[in-house]
C-alpha cells in the first residue's frame, strides 16, 4: 500500500474552527480597525473643524471679502471686516522663501550624505541631520527672535528683523533636515548597479549623479520638497514669533506678515466659543485642511504621472 | 578564417602593442585574495576568452581592467594594468579611460532613462550634441545589438521597463554607443534567449575587426565558438592560456582545463 492510500483523509477538519482559524480571524479584525481609525479621525476632525466653521460660512461669510480683503478686523466694533488675503500672501512668503532656503540645502546635503560620504562620517551625519529634525519649533521661533532679529537689524539697516526674511530662513533650516532625510533615503533607495552601469561609460561623479541617480530618484525628491512645503503651510510656533504677526501684505523681505496659522493659535484663546470671529478662525482652519489636501493630492498625482511615464 | 591581427598573435607578438598588459595581478577584498599571480596580454583585434567556475575571480578581474575598483574602497589590487602601454595605475583620468572600454554586466542594467536616452548617455557625455548624429549612433548601435526591430517604435519609453533579455541587449547598445577600443562581456548571455544570444555571437565577430574584445563566459562552447585564445581561472588562479582551439583539441597542459573542458568537475 502506498503512503498516499494509508492516509485517513478527515474531511471534518477542513470546516473545523480551530484555535488558529480565531487566532487568524481576531487579528485580521484588529488589522482592519487599525487601518480604519486613520480614517475616521480624519474625518472625525474635518467633521470637527467644518462644524464649528459653519455658523460663519452661512452668516457672516462673503466669498469676495474673505479671500481678496487684505483686512483681517474681526475685533473691529462697528463693522468687523474677515479678509484673509494678507494672511495668505504671508503664509505663502514665507514658504516660498523658506523652500528658496531649505530645497538648495537639503538636496546638497543629501547628496552629499547619500553619494559621497562614507563609513563613519556618514553615520554620524545622519545622526546629525535627525537631531537637527527633532529641534522643536518653540526653539526655532526663539532663535528667530533673539539671534537672527538683531542680526538682521544690524546686516540691512532695518528697524526691525521680525519679517519675511527672519520666518522664511528660520523655517527653511527647520524644513531642511527632515527633508534631507526623505531626500537621502530616496537616493539611496538607488540601485548601485545604476550607478556602476553610469560610471563604467566613462561618466565623472557629477554626471552620474545628475543624468542617472536623480532621474532615478525624482518621484521620492518631489515628495521630500511637497513635505517642505506642507510643514510650510502647517508650522505655527516658529512663524507666530518670527513673523512680527502683522497684518500686511509684503512688499519687500524685510516687511512683517503674518501667518494663516499664527493667526489661529493668536486669536482662538482669546474668542467667544459660537462668536462670527471665533468661527471664521474655524473656517481658516478648513482652508489650510483644504490647501493641505490639494498639496498631497497634486504630490500623489505627479507621482502617479511620473511613474506611468 | 585566420585574420591578419590572428596571425600577429600568434607569430609575431612582440612587433604589436598589446592593447592590455596584465603583470603579476593580484586582486583582494579586505584580507581575501581573490585572484593572483596574473600574467597575460590581450592582442588588438581579438577575441580573448575567460571561462571558469564561479569565485574563479573572473568579474574581480575585468573591474580592475576599467578601474571600477575605486568604486569599492574595500578592494585592492596589485601588479599593474597596462592599456595601450599606459599604466593604469598611473592614469589620472580615469573616466577617459572608462570611456574608452565598454562593459556588459551579467544582469542587465537599463538605467531608469528611456530607451533612446540609453543608447544616447554616453556620446553625449562625451560631447555630442547634434540630434542627427546621434539618431544615427542609436540606431546603428540598437541594430547591431539585435534589438533595433522590436524598439524602433517605442524609444521614448523607459528603457528599464524592458524584458530581462531586451535589458541586456539595451546594456549591449550602450556599450557599442562609446565606440568602445575594448568590449568587455561579463557572461552576457544569462539573461538572453538562445537564438539572440546567437545572433549577438555573430554582431560580436563583425566588431572584432574595430574592437578587442575580451568574452567572461560560464558556457564553455561560446568560447569555443568565439575566442581567438581563452584563458582558463581556477580559484583565484590563473591556470593557462591557449590558443582556442588547441584548448579544444584537447592540448591543454594542464590536466584540470581539460576536466573543466570536457565537464568532469566545474
Amino acid at each position: 500500500m502506498t503512503q498516499e492510500l494509508s492516509r485517513s483523509v478527515d474531511l471534518a477538519s477542513f470546516d473545523r474552527r480551530d484555535k488558529d482559524w480565531y487566532i487568524d480571524k481576531t487579528i485580521q479584525f484588529i488589522v482592519f480597525l487599525g487601518g480604519i481609525s486613520a480614517i475616521l479621525f480624519i474625518i472625525g476632525i474635518f467633521a470637527f473643524v467644518t462644524k464649528e466653521g459653519f455658523g460663519f460660512l452661512f452668516e457672516d461669510f462673503s466669498f469676495s471679502e474673505f479671500f481678496f480683503s487684505p483686512w483681517w478686523e474681526p475685533t473691529d466694533e462697528d463693522e468687523p471686516t474677515y479678509g484673509i488675503l494678507a494672511l495668505v500672501a504671508g503664509t505663502a512668503s514665507v514658504t516660498g522663501l523658506a523652500m528658496l532656503v531649505a530645497i538648495p540645502f537639503s538636496l546638497g546635503a543629501a547628496i552629499y550624505i547619500g553619494e559621497f560620504a562614507t563609513g563613519k562620517k556618514r553615520e554620524s551625519l545622519k545622526v546629525l541631520v535627525e537631531l537637527l529634525a527633532a529641534i522643536p519649533s518653540v526653539v526655532w521661533g526663539f532663535i528667530g527672535l533673539s539671534i537672527m532679529n538683531p542680526l538682521i537689524i544690524a546686516l540691512f539697516d532695518v528697524p526691525v528683523g521680525l519679517n519675511v526674511l527672519n520666518a522664511g530662513v528660520i523655517l527653511g533650516l527647520m524644513a531642511a533636515p527632515i527633508m534631507t532625510s526623505i531626500a537621502e533615503d530616496a537616493l539611496k533607495a538607488v540601485p548601485d548597479r545604476y550607478r556602476e552601469a553610469a560610471e563604467a561609460l566613462g561618466a565623472t561623479r557629477w554626471q552620474v549623479i545628475f543624468k542617472t541617480v536623480i532621474p532615478a530618484a525624482k518621484n521620492g525628491l518631489l515628495g521630500a520638497v511637497l513635505l517642505g512645503v506642507g510643514r510650510g503651510f502647517g508650522e505655527t510656533m516658529a512663524v507666530l514669533m518670527a513673523t512680527g504677526h502683522a497684518i500686511n501684505i509684503p512688499g519687500s523681505v524685510f516687511d512683517p506678515v503674518r501667518a494663516l496659522t499664527a493667526t489661529i493659535a493668536a486669536e482662538l484663546g482669546e474668542t467667544a466659543v459660537g462668536s462670527p470671529h471665533y468661527e471664521a478662525l474655524f473656517t481658516i482652519g478648513i482652508f489650510l485642511f483644504l490647501i493641505t489636501f490639494v498639496i498631497n493630492l497634486t504630490a500623489d498625482l505627479i507621482v502617479r504621472g511620473v511613474r506611468e511615464q | 578564417m585566420v585574420t591578419t591581427a590572428d596571425r600577429m598573435v600568434t607569430e609575431h607578438p612582440a612587433e604589436v602593442l598589446p592593447k592590455l598588459e596584465v603583470t603579476d595581478l593580484s586582486i583582494s577584498y579586505g584580507n581575501t585574495n581573490v585572484l593572483s599571480g596574473i600574467n597575460l596580454k590581450v592582442m588588438p583585434n581579438e577575441i580573448f576568452g575567460i571561462i571558469g567556475p564561479a569565485n574563479a575571480g573572473k568579474t574581480s578581474f575585468l573591474k580592475v581592467l576599467n578601474r571600477m575598483d575605486t568604486f569599492d574602497s574595500n578592494m585592492s589590487f596589485e601588479g599593474d594594468v597596462s592599456f595601450n602601454g599606459l599604466n593604469t595605475r598611473k592614469l589620472r583620468n580615469l573616466y577617459a579611460l572608462r570611456s574608452r572600454i565598454g562593459v556588459v554586466f551579467p544582469l542587465p542594467v537599463g538605467l531608469p532613462l528611456t530607451i533612446y536616452e540609453n543608447v544616447a548617455l554616453s556620446p553625449r557625455l562625451m560631447g555630442t550634441k547634434s540630434k542627427v548624429e546621434l539618431d544615427i549612433i542609436v540606431e546603428r548601435c540598437l541594430m547591431r545589438a539585435a534589438l533595433w526591430d522590436e524598439v524602433k517604435d517605442r524609444l521614448n519609453s523607459l528603457g528599464s521597463l524592458l524584458s530581462g533579455g531586451q535589458q541586456q541587449r539595451l546594456t549591449i547598445a550602450r556599450a557599442l554607443s562609446q565606440d568602445p577600443e575594448l568590449l568587455m562581456l561579463d557572461e552576457f548571455s544569462i539573461a538572453v534567449d538562445p537564438v539572440t544570444t546567437m545572433r549577438i555571437e555573430d554582431v560580436l565577430k563583425e566588431l572584432k575587426k574595430e574592437m578587442t574584445i575580451i568574452l567572461v563566459t560560464n558556457l564553455v562552447q561560446q568560447a569555443r565558438r568565439l575566442a581567438d585564445r581563452t584563458a582558463f581561472f581556477l580559484a583565484g588562479e590563473c591556470v593557462e592560456i591557449e590558443n582556442t582551439e588547441d584548448l579544444f583539441t584537447g592540448n591543454t597542459q594542464d590536466e584540470r582545463t581539460l576536466g573543466y573542458i570536457e565537464g568532469r568537475f566545474g
